[in-house]
């Protein structure tokens, strides 16, 4: 069963075409990483698919159900069950870890003040950020904030959690943190999308990898495969690059 | 390994000498007390200062017209409190109204943009005329008589088109990473607006909306002109019984020592603001 299917998903940034009718599906428990070079299209399909912003032709179906269905019409389903997390992290500043986390489902979902702390603090604990709840995001370092925004995305305990170059902003001895708790979220089962200039991570970390030029997936093939034997000779100048700067 | 042996020998502090510290202090206190001396030997030897002096700061005048003159002062002080608090409410609504999207929305929209323009077009002192004498004369059952309100209130509706405008400039300052992070967790606009946006608006704008706070301090005076007797409309009073314009001075002090810690209260927040934005982007 697929839990994310997307047909034909056209897009225009006025008269820039920006995805050109992408088909992509993602299985239950599947980690998909999407590459290719800033422009082709990766971010603006992760915020099609949580309706970040509008799409002009195609569907995105979650579970079966298209995404612009009277099912989805609030919203509110659709984000409790499709979860990002951003390059620039993004948490409020002016409020807290913990509120920060639990904002969602309190204001969004209905659940009580006492089980949203609950829950947060059992994530809090398990990425590692115990002692930070109370803490504004301005006194943690990059990689503890990104983590926080991880945390803060899977506290409305989402079916799918896509992340968007979300170790792109980090100094690099702060990158391995993060890229080990994505490992960890792979190995308890939750079904990605990723969007990543790391290469290697993507080699380790996903079933399938997508590469993408010009609104386009050029090339989708097993990490292994796509990798070391890319078919497309585009994918193999890209990645050629990526080596010659030294990121592969 | 100790810590004293790790830790590098800081270069020895450079001790100042007797003249390096207080001969530039000593060069500050006497040019200070030369220009102001000359300054005040000037003014104070001119052929008209004694009349000046027995005009503007006499002070047998000033004690007698201070009692009625600090009453009008707290008139004004109050007038300013409430104001402000109004101020400060109505304009964040009117605020919200203008960044509100939505086709169904437009004419809450549309109101705040023709509300702001109009009455931040026109002359406070024409607004509290308008309000001060006009409202009271329709003698309309059922609405306040009293000019002292509606004078209020046009000081609140003149004001708050201002404060509107800052709060707008605070929002529009929210990066937009924020509103994308609340739609992406599934924030209404509304909650979006009152958990996101605003707190943080409000947090930018403070420097200026305590700027605004200071203006408005001095302009309740205008309520003085209709008939409200205000610290300036006590010390017209005064002035007009005895031809001495002392009493307007006394009122002059009592502004001043609203106005000048308030204003320095102002820049303190703006310093606090300006090192926590300097702090966020280390």
């Amino acid at each position: 069963m697929d839990r994310i299917r997307i047909e034909n998903v056209t897009k225009y940034y006025g008269e820039n075409l920006v995805l050109d009718a992408v088909n992509l599906s993602v299985r239950e428990h599947e980690v998909v990483c999407l590459i290719g070079a800033s422009g082709s299209g990766k971010s603006t399909l992760l915020r099609c698919v949580n309706k970040l912003v509008p799409f002009d032709h195609g569907t995105i179906y979650l579970d079966g159900v298209s995404i612009a269905a009277d099912h989805f019409k609030n919203n509110n389903e659709l984000h409790k069950r499709v979860g990002i997390v951003f390059q620039a992290y993004n948490l409020f500043p002016h409020i807290n870890v913990l509120d920060n986390v639990t904002l969602a489902p309190r204001k969004v979902h209905g659940v009580t003040r006492a089980e949203a702390e609950r829950r947060a603090h059992e994530l809090l604990n398990m990425f590692g950020l115990e002692g930070y709840a109370r803490s504004y995001p301005e006194r943690l370092s990059g990689g503890q904030q990104q983590r926080v925004a991880i945390v803060r995305a899977l506290a409305t305990q989402p079916d799918v959690l896509m992340l968007d170059e979300v170790t792109a902003a980090l100094d690099p001895e702060l990158i391995g943190g993060v890229l080990k708790i994505i490992k960890d979220l792979k190995d308890k089962g939750m079904t990605m999308i990723i969007v990543t200039h790391e290469m290697g991570f993507a080699r380790d970390v996903a079933d399938r990898v997508c590469f993408l030029e010009g609104g386009r997936i050029l090339e989708e093939a097993p990490p292994d495969k796509l990798f070391a034997k890319p078919e497309n000779p585009r994918t193999q100048q890209f990645l050629q690059r990526i080596i010659e700067a030294g990121r592969l | 390994m100790s810590s004293e042996r790790s830790a590098p020998a800081l270069p020895a502090r450079q001790t100042l000498t007797f003249r390096e510290r207080y001969v530039p202090f000593l060069i500050s206190f006497v040019s200070v007390a030369i220009v102001f001396g000359g300054l005040w030997r000037v003014i104070t030897s001119a052929e008209h200062w004694p009349r000046i002096k027995l005009q503007f700061f006499n002070l047998e005048a000033i004690v007698a017209a201070f009692p009625n003159v600090l009453r009008g002062f707290g008139i004004n002080m109050t007038v300013w409190a409430i104001a402000l608090v109004a101020i400060s409410i109505w304009a964040l609504v009117l605020a919200v109204f203008r960044s509100l999207h939505g086709p169904w929305l437009a004419p809450i929209r549309l109101f705040s943009i023709i509300y702001i323009d109009l009455l931040r077009g026109l002359p406070s002192l024409l607004l509290v005329l308008l309000f001060g004498f006009g409202v009271p004369a329709l003698q309309i059952p059922g609405l306040p008589r009293s000019s002292l309100f509606w004078g209020g209130v046009a000081m609140v509706l003149g004001y708050s088109a201002y404060a509107a405008e800052v709060y707008r400039s605070g929002m529009e300052a929210v990066h937009d990473g924020q509103r994308a992070a609340a739609k992406a967790l599934g924030l209404s606009q509304w909650q979006t607006l009152r958990h996101a946006i605003v707190p943080q608006a409000v947090r930018n704008v403070l420097p200026a909306l305590l700027n605004l706070a200071v203006a408005l301090q001095k302009d309740v005076a205008l309520l003085s002109v209709i008939g409200v007797r205000d610290a300036v409309r006590e010390a017209q009073i005064y002035t007009a019984r005895t031809f001495n314009y002392s009493s307007l001075i006394a009122a002059a002090l009592l502004f001043l020592a609203a106005t000048i810690p308030m204003a320095r209260f102002t820049d303190y927040v703006a310093r606090k603001d300006q090192e926590r934005r300097l702090q966020r982007t280390v």
